[in-house]
């Protein structure tokens, strides 16, 4: 029997290529796995069963034939349901796409499976990737494994808990106001949001176009980076993905931190929960052990982030969820939840007649200075510290009902996509035996130096080897 | 662009559900003309933020000209086309009949 | 009361591109199966993304400086939302505020008098599916094709300074003539690759007053379902008698969208397709802005062919008619044969004016005949024209009495004889006679 519970890509890929574990096998325990703790963590919406050992003969052929293959290969994923895929269902989390199949393949899903991955299904989510929980799903929330009362954060819920609760190796997501480094945050994982333009989103189902980032969990900093190289990289598909090169991210991952500037945001600490603001600063204390520099700074107009991104991203859904009129595809709208709903509603508020400028138009502008921000911040610095979220993660149901003070849990987070900037969540520690994160910000296309910077803090730390009893 | 003074602002709902292509029931209309008061008088702070000499940035990345050759390439099947739809009719989608002249 | 029409018309034209706009998709969609030439990016799936066509933009751009236009250095892209059914995205990617060409005018020519139309913009947009109604079980539906779909569009908008249906279709002709000089597009009214949509108003003239008063009416008239130049002549003089009527009785006619009916020959209101013409504009985040320099628009000026203004000056410069001149320019493939012709023509002495004559009146088949080929056909007949059809015969019948060995022979079954004969006749002609002709009158002979 493999375990399944310590397990890494690092380790599966050794395993694999050594041959002291087959492709099927790791895949049936994987699938064993999903089939026994599915049902209460509801991490998954659509399992790819024969799918996935389809891949896994294909993969331990290719290994049984000595061909050249990529530390990716065998190696079962999940993939968050907003990415196509070709002829398994793809639903968004909800009900409006609750019969489609896709006849394409996201640019990221095909690169995957280029790889050999083992495809072990679609993840749940907050449906349309309108959430910070995972509540907003139209088939019912996912659970945190560390606490099954509680949400495992959102929109990405389903991936964090597929690999948190090791129903998978690795999981994408998309991260568009946090949607990857909030669940990270929640079940003590690596979530990459990476550079805006970094990855392609062609084939992903697009929440709001300018702030879209794609990206993936994992239990380690170096599995995380393993995963970018091939993820990463120019899409003649998606006219916003960058030319510029992709590094090898997992190489020299152990560089180390000396004499690294590492700035500290005021205005993310004035104000954060006692308990919280302890964590980080406790982790900046770690990294100043290992050799940073802490440097206060400022990000002066981080207070006017949710609302900058609560009118630009609803404006850019309310325009992208204007395809799903039921006439090519997809049931009709008046399946859109009412999160969904609402969104819709208020975006296309922001961008009416008469209130354009004040809304849209002017969030542009303020974008800019945020933007700057950062910039300026940029070159004081090398890369930010930051919490990820409030604290721990909160109970399901606590927040349901007041869809602002929901929009209020992504403070820490939007800012960094308004930006465009890549930010990096690691384990960051505990509080009341839940996991809390924090986030590694960096300029855009320094990935690198973020995963030499979370790597060194993981392995001062090792948070990630406290996994949940599930 | 005094159109946003009050903390708490009343939107048309009627209007933007039109705008919207939504159906809302009454019900909805209520919960959401009263939850999203609340979140338009909080976006609404925006105004106070001096934006006089700042431009919009729409395209964060600061790319610019990206365009492709006029070039082809295959098509999807008709079948794949229509794969998906609830109703089709000899290759075409298939809606109820539209009406454009009084 | 009089009235002075106050026309501006919308023209798109589909460019000849080999793939669409937005994405690879053949974009040579007319009279293919349904749904065939479709993709996730025209067909508007979940995830699709546009990537626009460079071709596209350089035709905007040639189109534009053809129109006299000014080409602004940065553009971008726009969604336009709105929701109907052959609407795949629920959105239209189009130009909003910095279009790709703006503030231009062209020339146009009513019974010998010039006048300028201005232009107010031409930009790049996607054109939409296709809807066809019927009745499928008996019961009525409408079907969609989004073969058309993201196929690119020009949209050139003018002033309102037309004033007439004939000032309206010369205009819409020169649009399609400079069009098709510069093959952008087939401009075919017949096959929808150029739509017209004029606008019409009526604005109240007071005797006296000077119509440089430019004042706008506060009402305009949309017409659309116009698919020829006939039509949208017709729909325009339909406008303005109603429209007329109504003001005559103190009524100013509705803001509103009308259909031409060909059948009752007359605009029908429609039922309005967005309620609410609240476009919501915004850019286009998928696509990147776009930033030109000076650099690539004098690349491009140089490869700006001639336009039809161009050549039709220089066949008067030549000496040609107004008539001809016209004639001859109406497209660039004749213009470029004519001016071929005329050029071979004066070597050999011929005149423009005769050149001229030959191709309007005999109408060579200008893909089949070099223009060296037909320059030689005029100056063979120049010779030969004069010579009435008794002198040959006379001429034959005195080269038969003078061969009486060679028509032995000819008869004998010896072709060469014929030959001979032949060159005989020309001989005594002084080469000036057409052979086919000789030929002709010595068959005849011989038998």
């Amino acid at each position: 029997m493999i375990d399944l519970q310590n397990l890494t890509i690092k380790e599966a890929s050794n395993l694999l290529s050594s041959r002291k574990v087959s492709a099927v096998e790791l895949t049936e325990a994987y699938l064993a796995k999903i089939e026994k703790y599915n049902p209460s963590l509801n991490a998954y919406l659509t399992v790819n069963k024969s799918g996935a050992i389809e891949q896994a003969e294909k993969v331990d052929k290719l290994f049984s034939q000595k061909a050249k293959l990529s530390p990716l290969a065998g190696i079962p994923i999940a993939f968050k349901d907003m990415f196509s895929t070709k002829g398994v269902r793809t639903t968004a989390a909800s009900k409006v796409l609750e019969n489609y199949i896709p006849v394409y393949d996201a640019t990221v899903v095909s690169k995957l499976n280029g790889q050999n991955v083992i495809n072990l299904g679609k993840t749940n989510q907050d449906a349309w990737a309108h959430g910070s929980s995972g509540e907003n799903s139209d088939f019912g929330p996912a659970k945190n494994p560390y606490d099954t009362n509680r949400v495992p954060g959102g929109s990405s819920s389903g991936s964090a808990v597929s690999v948190s609760a090791d129903l998978a190796l690795a999981a994408t997501g998309t991260d568009t106001g946090g949607s990857i480094r909030l669940p990270a945050s929640f079940c003590n994982l690596v979530g990459l949001k990476p550079t805006y333009g970094r990855v392609s989103r062609y084939g992903i189902i697009a929440m709001a176009s300018s702030l879209d980032s794609v990206g993936h969990f994992t239990k380690t900093v170096w599995d995380n980076a393993l995963i970018l190289n091939y993820s990463a990289g120019f899409d003649t598909n998606d006219a916003t993905t960058s030319q510029s090169k992709v590094e090898n991210y997992a190489e020299g991952i152990e560089k180390g931190i000396k004499g690294l500037k590492i700035g500290l945001p005021k205005e993310y600490l004035d104000g954060l929960d006692p308990e919280t603001k302890e964590l980080v600063k406790k982790a900046a204390g770690f990294l100043e052990k290992l050799g940073a520099k802490i440097i206060d700074i400022s990000l002066p107009n981080t207070e006017y982030g949710v609302a900058t991104y609560y009118i630009i991203q609803p404006s850019e859904v309310s325009s992208n969820l204007a395809r799903y009129d039921g006439i090519r595809f997809a049931n009709p709208r008046d399946k859109f939840g009412a999160e969904a709903k609402r969104r819709i509603i208020l975006g296309t508020y922001t961008l009416s007649s008469g209130y354009y400028d004040a809304y849209y138009l002017k969030a542009m502008k303020v974008r800019r200075l945020i933007v700057k921000d950062f910039t300026d911040a940029f070159e004081k610095v090398d890369l930010i510290l930051a919490p990820t979220s409030t604290g721990p993660a909160f109970k399901l149901g606590e927040k349901v009902d007041d869809p602002l003070s929901m929009y209020l849990a992504d403070v820490y987070t939007v800012n960094i996509n308004i930006a465009g900037v890549p930010s990096l969540n690691i384990p960051g520690g505990f509080i009341d035996n839940l996991p809390v994160g924090i986030q590694i910000i960096g300029p855009n296309f320094s990935e690198k130096l973020i995963y030499q910077t979370a790597f060194a803090f993981e392995q001062e730390t090792k948070f990630y080897e406290r996994t949940p009893s599930i | 662009m005094s159109k946003i003074k009050n903390q708490k602002l009343k939107i048309d709902i009627d209007h933007v559900a039109r705008l919207a292509n939504l159906k809302l029931t009454n019900e909805e209309k209520k919960t959401f003309e009263s939850q999203l008061a609340e979140i338009v008088g909080y976006i609404s702070q925006l105004e106070k933020v001096d934006t006089e000499k700042v431009e919009p940035i729409g395209q964060i990345t600061g790319q610019e000209n990206v365009a492709r050759k006029d070039e082809t390439r295959p098509s999807l099947s008709q079948e794949d086309a229509l794969a998906n739809a609830p109703k089709t009719h000899n290759g075409f989608f298939e809606v109820d009949a539209i009406f454009e002249e009084q | 009361m009089s009235y002075e029409p106050v026309i501006g018309l919308e023209i798109h034209i589909e460019l000849a591109t080999k793939s669409k706009m937005f994405c690879s998709c053949s974009a040579d969609y007319f009279n293919k199966d349904p749904n065939t030439h479709v993709c996730p990016v025209c067909l508007g799936l979940p995830g699709a993304m546009p990537v626009a066509n460079e071709l596209a933009i350089k035709l905007t751009h040639l189109i534009g400086l053809a129109l006299n236009c000014s080409l602004p250095l940065s553009s971008k892209f726009d969604r336009k939302n709105y929701f109907y059914p052959d609407l795949a995205k629920g959105f239209q990617i189009s130009q909003y505020d910095l279009p790709f060409t703006q503030k231009g005018s062209i020339e146009i020519s009513i019974n010998g008098q010039n006048k300028n139309i201005g232009i107010t913009r031409a930009h790049l947009e996607e054109d939409t599916g296709k809807l066809l109604h019927s009745k499928v079980n008996d019961k009525n539906v409408t079907l969609i094709d989004f073969n058309r779909s993201g196929v690119p569009l020009i949209e050139i908008v003018s002033e309102p300074d037309i004033k007439s249906s004939e000032e309206a279709k010369a205009y819409a002709q020169k649009i399609q003539q400079i069009v098709r000089y510069i093959g952008a597009s087939d401009a075919d009214m017949e096959k929808g690759s150029m739509r017209i949509e004029p606008n019409v108003s009526l604005r109240k003239v007071s005797k006296g007053q000077a119509s440089s008063v430019r004042e706008l009416p506060s009402y305009k008239v949309e017409l659309k379902n116009i698919n020829s130049f006939k039509f949208a002549a017709a729909a325009i003089e339909y406008e303005i008698k109603r429209q007329s009527e109504l003001l005559d009785k103190g009524e100013t006619p509705a803001q509103e969208t009308r259909g031409w009916n060909e059948t009752k020959n007359q605009t029908v209101s429609q039922r309005s397709k967005e309620e609410a013409h609240d476009y919501r504009y915004f850019p286009e985040p998928d696509l990147p802005p776009f930033v030109f320099n000076q650099d690539y628009l004098l690349e491009l000026k140089k490869e700006l062919p001639d336009l039809p203004d161009q050549k039709l000056k220089s066949f008067k410069d030549l000496g040609l008619s107004d008539y001809d001149a016209e004639i001859l320019s109406r497209s660039k493939d004749l213009a470029v044969y004519a001016m071929g012709a005329i050029k071979a023509g004066e070597k050999a002495g011929i005149t423009a004016k005769k050149i001229a004559n030959e191709i309007i009146n005999k109408k060579p088949d200008i893909n089949n005949i070099l223009p060296a080929k037909l320059v030689a056909k005029i100056y063979q007949s120049a010779q030969t024209s004069d010579l009435s059809d008794d002198e040959l015969t006379k001429a034959v019948e005195e080269v038969l009495n003078e061969n009486p060995k060679a028509v032995t022979d000819f008869k004998g079954g010896k072709e060469n004889a014929f030959m001979f004969l032949t060159g005989q006749v020309m001989k005594k002609l002084g080469k000036k006679a057409e052979s086919s002709r000789v030929r002709k009158i010595l068959i005849e002979k011989l038998k």
